[in-house]
């Protein structure tokens, strides 16, 4: 007889579905069309986030530091504009402080072998304080003017569907391509699945990893304007938040391993669909902020202990330092 | 002039010593505790009132509660996981001491057990989770942060105005909060007794070795028997009930439960554990190491604090001065062995002249010759590196193997062959007491005594600790031949405190005194260092007198002669000197003169070497190993002297087939036995004009009844 394997992607996948059948059985209103665009809408962010975090996690790292590349760059470009700078002028100036942000990142973790998990945590509180210390003059930087015709990065809709979703949808086919259609995208998953075999076939993975956390962070960027244009200005106390910890969350209960080397964007759609109808449905049900966290909680517990159980680690195969 | 200037440089500046100094394990700590010399230093010059009591004593509390948590992190760390939810667990045990205490106005001593428990329980759901059901480390406890945190931010909405109304007035607590004892902060005092109790935990008792096995490797953890899934939990458990006690410190220091408490924690906490070198991943850590991460981390926040540093400014300057130590740190961690190695082997000046001739046609007692190919063959292919071997009085042929055996042979043929006995080490020399019991020098473990029947005893494996030396050497590292006095003292020599027994070549290329000739006394067990500073002391064999022993220094070319009783007691006399080879061991002849063997011959190029130890340092720093240029080992001789240091005869093998490399012989009635550490043989040679009857131990000891 053949073992049933359910991988944690389905169960995760079951959970949503189950969660979703619910509230769509006993809950007026939540399947409703403009109810799921809202869903979708307020978890479009996180999404994109998760992607650029999907990436890092795929090639064994983690990245700390992507709220901070949120906050920060998306903060700059309001804040440049305020300031009578012009819109491309102020993008380019974002776009070079990502690419710098994730430059730091990556040598510091392919280079000076900074574990990922120290590394960016020190360089998101950086890249905070250099926000909070030389950018910004309040915490929360306000729309302008120059900005006319941005908002449409976060605000009505293409065909019908908000903007934000069809922003999340064109970064999972980018994220997609890039993972899945290049040679660039194998080796991540091959130095994720093992760092050491990929260096000795000559996959040249220190450059790899730079560009691993250069790519994150330029989509950290991108989830900052789309944020910002979503709501006209950019709350850069954002980063005192446990946003990270969600973006985490989508990721890993997706099905992609912080060991590393598996899973793909689609397990960041599932992820993140999954925290989206919980939340939506919670907020529906009117249930208080520390309430829908304990129950969001609870319900990731249940899916992560699901999967221990029909897929136990083997004290045999279990790797080093896996945490 | 230049050569004096040499010697004396060398004579005189430790070289060694650097090697054996960043060989110790404490200098694994040596970047963390640098930067926190930095820290403290640079703040007490910037902030003027950094350095008085109140503000030591406010550090030593918040460090004292940060601490707790740290030691927590700890331990969780070095078993292999991470705990994300002490940030929580600190929050909610906060709650719960000032719940039992302000609204149900519980007593203080129920409070702290109450709240100690809640912590454990807290942390056991971690346990259970991670340790039994193995569940990943880092998503399960962001998970129970997130639910602990939820729970937290629940029960304050119902309970924190009850909590902020309510003001105790218990001196007990007020003592936990703000106690001192002698000036020392009441937390800061709990906190030294828990780090000192940590300290032996991990690193002298069963419990602790198992935490850094399952961290070091699960695998084999659990394959050598040892509970992984228990000890897991039980770290959880720990970590719960450490954050608990940080807890009780905290709330009754400031008795309040904002919404912030304790957020972020987690990261400080985690940051504090990396920055003082446990290493995420397990395995690797120790409380100093853990108390120095949270004494950096506290100093440089609080003291960016206190210069009113804008707040962006003062997480710029955390971030970097927490990147620059982690790297630095990392470096460092990462190239030590490596800095070791190079640095470790400290070539030293050591000249000698012209040695005498050995070619055929020169003449003098060394000219080489081939009597030795007349040689009959015991075990070949059977026995491997008998070093030395021994016969007993009823003719049987002892010899170490390097399986860690004592093979023995039985006359009259010496085909039959058995394991005497088995000790785990190589054996190195061999000699019989008065009671026939076989004392062996085991390279690596010490001096070993095996019965008759063959149940081995370790008769001793250290020696008194050297004041000056750094390496430890109260260890036997390489206890290398010996012989018994008539009173019942073993001197034997230990060829080197610098090297394993593997890397004995090694110590020739530095050619420094670093042997020993070390007393065991049978009488009362006790072992003493005789005389240090010798090159590579080898062969060991009481005089005729019975008051000194000749003892060979292989790299030093030379026998001397060491009085240990009598009227010259202590004096140390050249017997021969500038050997044309390397001396080994020494045994008794029947006419009551000396057989010597040569490991090997001395070389020009070596000889030119050993005056050149700058020359040598390179080629150990720039070279590989085994490009090395060592000691030749590959072509020896056996010699006989006489106690005046006269050379009698020299037996060779000219064309290397029998017993090329000799590092011992005996004399057994008429025949001459050879062993060698490279060889796969014991050799057996006629002796002519040889006492037929003579036994080395009758002839010592008096013949057995």
């Amino acid at each position: 007889m053949k073992r049933i394997r359910v991988s944690q992607q389905e169960i995760v996948f079951a959970v949503f579905a189950a969660l979703f059948l619910t509230f769509s059985i006993f809950l007026n209103g939540f399947l409703s069309a403009d109810n799921m665009l809202t869903l979708l809408q307020n978890v479009a962010v996180l999404g994109i986030l998760g992607l650029g975090m999907a990436i890092v996690v795929i090639g064994r790292g983690i990245d700390l530091s992507l709220i901070a590349a949120l906050a920060v760059p998306g903060g700059l470009v309001l804040q440049m504009v305020q300031n009578g700078h012009s819109l491309p002028a102020s993008l380019l100036a974002a776009g070079l402080l990502s690419i710098a942000v994730g430059l730091v990142n990556g040598w510091l973790i392919a280079y000076a072998e900074v574990p990922p998990l120290f590394a960016t945590l020190a360089t998101g509180l950086f890249v905070a304080g250099l926000g909070q210390a030389a950018l910004f003059q309040l915490d929360v930087v306000q729309w302008s003017e120059g900005l006319a015709g941005f908002e449409r990065l976060g605000q009505g809709s293409i065909l019908g569907i908000p903007t934000s979703i069809v922003m999340f949808a064109i970064a999972c086919v980018v994220v997609f391509i890039l993972l899945r259609k290049t040679r660039w995208g194998a080796y991540i998953y091959a130095i994720g699945d093992n760092p050491f075999a990929a260096r000795v076939t000559g996959i040249p993975t220190r450059p790899i990893i730079v560009l691993q956390y250069v790519v994150a962070a330029l989509i950290g960027c991108f989830a900052g304007l789309v944020m910002a244009a979503s709501v006209n200005s950019m709350p850069t106390r954002i980063f005192n938040s446990t946003l990270i910890y969600d973006v985490i969350l989508v990721v890993v209960l997706g099905g992609i391993g912080l060991s590393g080397g598996r899973g793909g964007v689609v397990n960041v759609i599932i992820g993140t669909l999954l925290i989206g109808t919980m939340l939506n449905g919670m907020t529906i049900l009117n249930i208080p902020y520390a309430g829908q966290n304990l129950i969001k909680g609870l319900v990731l517990l249940v899916a992560v202990i699901t999967d221990t159980f029909l897929n136990p680690r083997n004290e045999e195969t279990a790797q080093q330092g896996d945490i | 002039m230049r050569e004096t200037l040499t010697r004396l440089r060398y004579r005189y500046w430790p070289d060694h010593l650097l090697g054996e100094i960043l060989s110790k394990r404490w200098t694994e700590t040596a970047i963390p505790v640098i930067l926190l010399l930095i820290v403290g230093f640079a703040l007490s010059r910037s902030l003027e009132h950094f350095l008085s009591p109140a503000s030591l004593a406010d550090t030593a509390r918040q460090a004292g509660e940060i601490g707790f948590i740290g030691l927590g992190m700890a331990l969780v760390v070095i078993v292999g996981g991470i705990d994300l939810s002490v940030g929580s667990i600190f929050a909610l045990t906060d709650f719960c001491a000032l719940y039992l205490l302000d609204v149900l106005n519980w007593p203080v001593p129920a409070v702290v057990v109450v709240t100690m428990i809640v912590g454990g329980l807290l942390g056991a759901v971690n346990g259970v989770l991670i340790g039994y059901l193995r569940l990943r480390a880092f998503i399960t406890t962001l998970i129970t942060l997130i639910i602990y945190r939820s729970a937290y931010d629940l029960l304050i909405q119902r309970y924190s105005n009850a909590i902020a109304s309510a003001f105790p007035d218990i001196p007990s607590w007020d003592f936990i909060g703000g106690g001192t004892v002698l000036g020392i902060p009441s937390v800061a005092l709990v906190y030294i007794v828990i780090a000192i109790f940590g300290h032996i935990f991990l690193t002298r008792l069963r419990p602790g070795w198992h935490i850094t096995a399952i961290g070091g490797s699960r695998r084999s953890a659990y394959n050598s028997g040892i509970p992984v899934r228990r000890t897991i939990a039980l770290c959880y458990v720990a970590s719960g009930v450490l954050t608990s006690i940080g807890a009780l410190f905290f709330a009754a220091r400031l008795g309040t439960v904002g919404g912030d408490i304790g957020v972020g924690l987690e990261v400080i906490v985690l940051t504090a554990t990396v920055l003082g070198g446990i290493t995420l991943g397990g395995g690797k850590g120790s409380v100093v190491k853990s108390m120095v991460g949270v004494l950096i981390v506290l100093l440089v926040t609080n003291g960016l604090t206190a210069m009113n540093a804008r707040g962006g400014v003062n997480r710029m300057a955390l971030a970097s001065i927490l990147l620059v130590a982690a790297m630095v740190d990392i470096r460092w961690q990462k190239n030590r062995t490596r800095i070791i190695s190079k640095v470790y082997v400290a070539p030293t000046y050591h000249a000698l002249p012209p040695p005498p001739p050995t070619e055929i046609g020169e003449g003098g007692p060394f000219e080489q010759n081939d009597r030795l190919r007349e040689v009959s063959l015991i075990g070949l292919g059977r026995i491997e590196a008998p070093e030395d071997v021994i016969l007993d009085r009823n003719d049987v042929l002892y010899a170490g193997s390097r399986h860690g055996d004592i093979i023995r042979f039985f006359p009259p043929d010496y085909e039959r062959m058995e394991v005497f006995a088995h000790i785990g080490g190589q054996p190195l020399g061999m000699a019989f007491d008065k009671q026939d019991n076989l004392y062996v020098c085991i390279g690596g473990m010490g001096l070993y005594r095996i019965r008759p029947d063959g149940t081995v005893e370790k008769a001793t494996d250290e020696t008194n600790r050297s004041l000056y030396s750094v390496n430890d050497d109260s260890r036997l590292r390489l206890a290398d031949d010996l012989d018994i006095t008539d009173d019942g003292l073993i001197f034997f020599s230990e060829a080197t405190v610098r090297y394993e027994m593997d890397e004995w070549p090694v110590d020739g290329l530095e050619a420094r005194g670093n042997g020993r000739i070390i007393c065991y006394d049978t009488k009362t067990g006790t072992t003493h260092t005789a005389l240090r500073g010798l090159k590579f002391p080898n062969g060991v064999a009481v005089a005729s007198d019975g008051q000194s022993i000749l003892f060979a220094e292989t790299f030093g070319c030379s026998i001397k002669r060491y009085w240990f009783a009598g009227p010259r007691k202590g004096d140390v006399e050249i017997v021969m000197d500038n050997l044309p080879g390397y001396p080994d061991n020494i045994n008794l002849a029947s006419d009551g003169n000396y057989w010597l063997a040569l490991v090997g011959m001395r070389s020009p190029s070596l000889d030119l070497a050993w005056k050149m130890p700058g020359f040598r340092r390179r080629m150990a720093k720039r070279v590989p190993v085994d490009e090395w240029l060592f000691p030749n080992i590959n072509t020896g001789c056996v010699v006989k002297f006489n106690e005046q240091g006269k050379i009698l005869e020299s037996f060779w093998d000219l064309k290397g087939l029998n017993h090329p490399m000799i590092t011992s012989m005996r004399e057994h009635r008429g025949y001459l036995y050879l062993g060698g550490i490279a060889n796969n043989r014991i050799g057996r040679f006629k002796l002519d004009n040889a006492d037929p009857n003579f036994v080395q131990y009758d002839k010592r000891w008096g013949k057995s009844s």
